[in-house]
């Protein structure tokens, strides 16, 4: 199925989208994952309309989506803010911090997790949740706004970033492409990047990142020499 | 002797746009390739056993080995799967290696598959990596223009698509089956083994899942050779190693050493401990990995060192926590972590980490008893080995191993208990 089903948010253009995701694999129902995000880039969450709409496109059955979609984190089942703030509050960035910091933004939001301050998809409503590792424990406590890095977080930092968010403005992640949105971040998620090239610059290694490369460059440690030529194996002979 | 730190994967991390492939050919990438195109596929395999490389995921299964296992001539389409769905907690090398510097992984991901006889791959890496997933998406398209991915890559008639996959939110989706269901589509929960993956992988076709690091290395294995590689770190676990050092240091962050260093020397290039507080309890390998404690200062942390001192290598997460942090608190924290991320499958896991969360909080509200540890224990005992993979026995070690160590600050929680107990009953 290629057309777009009537009386959703999900238009031609989406399904196209959905069907250039269904192209990159050998089987379709692997685009499930990616379309889901896609979805969510429509309508900030995923909808009973957007489970037909990838039940639709992969010619499963709503139950069959259904079942996808609520065993992820990342899929939301109600509808999310201008923006998703997620606090690591995993063993090490909690002693780091984390704790704190998500209480203090649990009691400046009035929410909970998973819970919306301000109507949802308005500018400046957040969503705030608490996340689970975030792979970026040298930098720790972090927090990430639509995925993007906040490192070396305090509560007073991520006091003053939450209330920038709510008054509109994007402050620049540590690590990662100028802010944007929780739906343009599911957009790049489900694989479209059109018209985004210059988001890759945004800064990447922190500094903690290179401080054991930095150290072998200052006291010219490195790995051995290697080689100038260097043969294969010969074939293992047939068995 | 060799250097206390051997940068070979985080070398080109300080390069100005390490992450483009200008730099990445400026510094000697995709030099690998073309050689590797030449020689057979069989050789490659040979010389990635000759090499000793051991998968970086966590397991420490020999790379070489599990290549050897996929049937060739079977007539079925092979695949390579990346796993990048790094979300051990402590565990952060994955993340910044695809960051700065992803064509290493692509190069890795190229070679690997033409030894293995895979047309198709895929890097599944965590969704919330956004920054991540651009970098590698533009890299996997600037290979393309270059030829090296596509149709008959350097006139070698050898063709590989490549996917970058975007996870949701899963850690399940770290192991390896379950990760194969997730790209499959469907929710992640690992499968019985056997059949492994090697046989009956994705869509039930010969697969080789290895992780970001250990893909990574395989350019700069061609490139020097195996008996360059086994020149850095010990017999059974030779090459370098990412070490990942977090929490109360001085200096957190990325050290690639030999494998087999020490915490001892870790700690000296991290500028020791954060404010001279006195270590208390470090993992070696993420939280799925048994602690240790000041004692092991000087375990080598390989393979077998990390092994036959009590715990395991794992990820080399090497989490940090001075004498400020309860422990009975931080295994309670982890325990909620792995009931959260229980998938379900299994009921020792389900319900064990749904319960051992419940003692666990108890506890450390001071509601606790001494039984309590017994029944932790109990229940421990019931889902080690009991679940399908591996995260039930994980959700264990932390527990198992803070009872072993600090027994005394788990009874200390229960000590006003217990008395009004003994008060009660007499």
């Amino acid at each position: 199925m290629t057309q777009a089903p009537e009386n959703t948010a999900f238009d031609q253009s989406t399904a196209d989208r959905a069907q250039a995701i269904i192209a990159r694999y050998p089987q379709s129902r692997s685009a499930l994952l990616p379309m889901l995000h896609l979805v969510q880039s429509v309508e900030g969450y995923v909808s009973q309309d957007g489970i037909r709409f990838c039940a639709g496109q992969l010619d499963l059955t709503e139950a069959e989506v259904s079942a996808v979609a609520t065993f992820y984190t990342m899929y939301k089942r109600r509808p999310c803010g201008e923006h998703l703030v997620s606090v690591c509050t995993n063993t090490l960035c909690a002693a780091l911090g984390g704790d704190e910091i998500y209480s203090t933004l649990k009691s400046h939001l009035g929410v909970g997790h998973e819970e919306t301050a301000g109507e949802p998809g308005t500018p400046g409503s957040i969503t705030l949740e608490h996340a689970e590792c975030l792979a970026a424990c040298d930098l720790g406590p972090v927090l990430q706004v639509n995925y993007e890095f906040y490192d070396n977080q305090t509560p007073e930092k991520a006091l003053g970033l939450v209330k920038a968010l709510q008054n509109g403005e994007k402050p620049a992640p540590t690590r990662g492409a100028p802010l944007t949105d929780f739906k343009q971040a599911e957009l790049q998620l489900a694989g479209f990047f059109e018209g985004r090239d210059a988001d890759l610059d945004g800064p990447s290694a922190a500094p903690e990142t290179l401080r054991g490369a930095k150290i072998a460059q200052e006291r010219g440690w490195d790995a051995p020499q290697v080689p100038s030529s260097v043969e294969f194996p010969a074939l293992p002979e047939k068995k | 002797m060799v250097d206390p730190l051997t940068p070979v994967l985080t070398k080109r991390w300080t390069e100005p746009r390490s992450w483009t492939i200008e730099t990445y050919e400026r510094t000697g990438g995709y030099t690998a390739l073309p050689k590797a195109l030449k020689a057979h596929p069989d050789q490659l395999i040979g010389q990635c056993k000759d090499s000793g490389l051991r998968g970086r995921g966590g397991a420490g299964f020999p790379t070489g080995m599990k290549w050897g296992f996929i049937p060739q001539g079977d007539g079925k389409p092979h695949y390579l799967v990346i796993n990048a769905d790094e979300g051990e907690p402590g565990t952060c090398k994955d993340i910044p290696l695809m960051m700065a510097d992803p064509h290493s992984l692509i190069e890795g991901v190229i070679i690997t598959s033409y030894a293995i006889r895979a047309n198709f791959a895929a890097i599944y890496v965590r969704g919330e990596v956004l920054h991540c997933i651009r970098r590698l998406n533009a890299a996997v398209r600037e290979a393309y223009a270059k030829g090296y991915l596509g149709k008959d890559i350097l006139g070698s008639g050898f063709d590989l698509d490549v996917v970058v996959h975007a996870g949701a939110g899963a850690y399940i989706c770290g192991e390896e089956t379950a990760l194969l269901d997730s790209l499959e589509g469907r929710r992640g929960q690992p499968r019985l083994k056997p059949p492994f993956p090697a046989t009956s992988g994705l869509y039930a076709s010969p697969t080789v899942v290895n992780n970001v690091e250990t893909i990574a290395s395989v350019p700069f294995i061609v490139n020097g050779g195996s008996d360059w590689f086994r020149e850095m770190g010990r017999d059974r676990s030779p090459g370098p190693k990412i070490y990942s050092l977090s929490g109360h240091v001085t200096n957190p962050g990325q050290y690639e050493a030999p494998m087999g260093t020490t915490l001892r020397q870790l700690l000296d290039l991290a500028g020791g401990m954060k404010d001279g507080i006195p270590l208390k309890f470090w993992t070696p390998g993420g939280s799925s990995t048994p602690l240790f404690t000041a004692e092991h200062l000087d375990v080598p942390l390989d393979f077998e060192g990390a092994a036959e001192a009590g715990s395991m290598l794992g990820t080399t997460a090497l989490q940090i926590f001075n004498e400020t942090v309860s422990v009975p608190w931080a295994v309670m924290k982890w325990t909620e972590f792995y009931k959260h991320e229980s998938c379900g499958k299994c009921t020792p896991c389900r319900e064990g980490t749904y319960w051992l969360v419940q003692i666990l909080q108890r506890m450390v509200a001071g509601n606790g008893t001494a039984s309590d540890i017994d029944t932790l224990l109990d229940v421990c005992d019931n889902i080690l080995g009991r679940s399908f993979c591996a995260l039930g026995d994980g959700a264990v070690s932390p527990i198992t191993s803070g009872i072993k160590y600090f027994k005394d600050e788990f009874l200390a929680l229960c000590d006003q208990n217990s008395k009004v107990l003994a008060g009660a009953n007499a």
